[in-house]
């Protein structure tokens, strides 16, 4: 799932005037007529440097995704909740680790993109920063977060670099029995008690305003991506992505019989879109930045966890290592 | 058949696997390396599965839902041996648990295969082959990490040193194991432990690690009485948060 709401930050395209006219038109003229890029082929700068940043934020977000969900994993109620989640979650860290391969591909280590991570200097998708107090919080990750996750990826999957499209595209067919799942998990919630509908009713209300901040900032005040969206890197503008996830789920969400936490919430005939109130952009800002509820938190486990494996690690490396082929 | 007998059995087995499953899964996000993360989530996943396989089978004999038996009882209501309930600790540890554990468990469920109890053989058979990829999992990692550097292999052999009395403890006798044994139901925790330590002694001594003198070391029973280590309980609490907070509840 995840990896929404990816930050572009503001880009120099200067670097693209001294790129080779003549590559980079061939470069161009191959994206226009919907072939993909390969590892070995030329591409600017700008380019290999874009989609790093855009599948690294990605991996990244698949691991510290996992761990607001997988602290439930010791606590779902019931055999079947509890296999399930286990599996959903180890999904997550499976993309991690497809993801990560296919940012190397441009040429950067998953060592180096790790201790990127760790140090601040990459993102994650911002919504991982908030907490799952109950195991309705990790429902709605685990139906909505995903859902919107997916709106991003397919669309992505029709991006131009052909490692990233691949993945995505295994990535997807997962990710739909994830949405399965958590609205199997929701409907339980909405149809139980009156403590289980309170419960779920609580979480949208806490996650409403991150879950509109997913999809990134307004294009009104985004940073120009125009260059990103012709190489194909950014498939659709965020508000776009926010309306067709509206479209979506808002339905679904209140056929439920719940309520979302936004008065001005609702379909403008005229326009064919969504209104709302803005979300807060100084809260997504101030999140992103490092100042949210969890980013602490979260970044402290990945580092005590690379801290605690480090020693694994040393000895693969060693020559000394008995080498097993474990199907031999 | 002695229907307590088969019970018993079942029921210790069943709860090896619940337990220790839900400690494999937490190192879900934690693990050294992304590989072995999601390595002991599958291992994790497949535990479950068979432990709520032998819950069925358990319901079937007229004993309580699976989640009902799962979810609601206490830590001495629980017949795990306390190898599986310790707490996970590094890597080393949990690998070596893993290791001693499962080398039995494979065994188990093999001869398992030959139970006169029917449903029990037919989900033997089943299952005996997801154990295959449990050691050849612990083996690989064993024996690589075994041999690798000083602090690698120091690390494994204390692990190994502390683990050693709780592993034998998974062969403590049950009260009925004559009768087992007889019907041909299971042919017994003495032999099961002579396969095991057999093959414990292979693996290991592929690697620079050594074992203990298997006369000197005192097992830790008492797991399969209900009688536990500390840390039972808690896990029990937290596996049950949600699902006690109204049992009628489906959720």
């Amino acid at each position: 799932m995840y990896g929404g709401g990816n930050t572009f930050e503001g880009i120099k395209t200067d670097s693209v005037a001294q790129e080779d006219p003549q590559k980079l038109a061939e470069f161009e003229a191959r994206i226009a007529r919907g072939e993909k890029i390969e590892p070995t082929d030329w591409m600017p700068q700008l380019y290999r440097k874009q989609l790093i940043r855009m599948i690294e934020q990605h991996a990244h977000s698949e691991i510290i995704g996992a761990l607001p969900e997988g602290t439930w994993i010791t606590r779902a109620p019931g055999f079947k909740r509890k296999m399930s989640l286990m599996a959903k979650v180890q999904d997550e860290v499976g993309h991690a680790q497809l993801l990560y391969s296919a940012a190397e591909t441009l040429g950067k280590s998953r060592e180096q993109m790790i201790d990127d991570l760790i140090t601040g200097k990459s993102k994650y998708s911002n919504i991982f920063n908030y907490p799952t107090f109950t195991w309705a919080d990790c429902c709605f990750i685990s139906w909505l977060v995903d859902a919107g996750a997916i709106v991003n990826q397919l669309a992505n999957a029709k991006g131009s670099y052909g490692p990233y499209c691949r993945a995505l595209d295994r990535i997807c067919a997962e990710e739909s029995f994830h949405l399965k799942y958590g609205h199997h998990c929701v409907i339980y919630l909405a149809a139980g008690t009156a403590k289980q509908r309170s419960m779920f009713q609580e979480a949208l209300n806490r996650w409403w305003p991150p879950m509109m901040h997913f999809f990134g900032p307004s294009d009104k005040i985004s940073v120009h991506t125009e260059v990103l969206m012709r190489w194909k890197v950014k498939m659709g503008t965020n508000d776009d992505m926010r309306n067709q996830f509206l479209d979506m789920y808002v339905p679904k969400i209140l056929e439920l019989g719940f309520t979302i936490p936004d008065p001005k919430l609702k379909k403008n005939p005229d326009t064919g879109r969504w209104d709302y109130t803005e979300p807060d952009w100084e809260e997504f800002k101030r999140v992103i930045n490092g100042d949210g509820p969890c980013n602490k938190e979260r970044l402290e486990v990945r580092r005590i966890a690379e801290e605690r494996g480090r020693w694994v690690r040393e000895a693969l490396k060693s020559p000394k290592a008995a080498y097993v082929t474990p199907l031999a | 058949m002695n229907e307590l007998a088969l019970k018993e059995l079942l029921y210790k087995m069943a709860d090896d696997l619940l337990i220790l499953g839900h400690r494999n899964s937490e190192w879900t996000g934690m693990g050294p390396i992304l590989e072995e993360d999601i390595a002991f989530s599958s291992m994790a996943q497949d535990k479950i599965g068979q432990s709520h396989a032998l819950f069925q089978l358990l319901h079937q004999l007229g004993e309580q839902a699976p989640d009902t038996v799962a979810f609601t009882r206490n830590a001495e209501q629980f017949h795990n041996c306390v190898l599986v309930e310790l707490p996970n600790q590094e890597y080393d540890f949990s690998l070596i648990r893993h290791f001693l554990f499962d080398t039995a468990d494979a065994l188990r469920w093999e001869m398992l295969s030959r139970s006169s109890y029917e449903p029990l053989a037919q989900l033997a058979r089943k299952i005996h082959g997801e154990l295959r990829y449990h050691t050849l999992h612990a083996n690989t990692w064993v024996k690589q990490l075994g041999s690798a550097t000083e602090d690698s292999i120091g690390r494994l052999q204390r692990s190994l040193d502390e683990a050693i009395p709780f592993a034998l403890g998974m062969f403590e006798e049950s009260p009925y194991e004559s009768d087992l044994v007889t019907d041909k139901v299971f042919e017994g925790e003495a032999m099961l432990k002579s396969l095991w330590m057999a093959q414990v002694e292979k693996v290991i001594s592929a690697t620079r690690l050594h074992l203990p003198d298997w006369k000197l070391i005192n097992p830790v029973r008492g797991g399969r009485m209900g009688k536990h280590s500390p840390h039972l309980q808690p896990m029990l609490d937290e596996m049950s948060e949600v699902f006690r907070m109204d049992p009628t509840a489906e959720w």
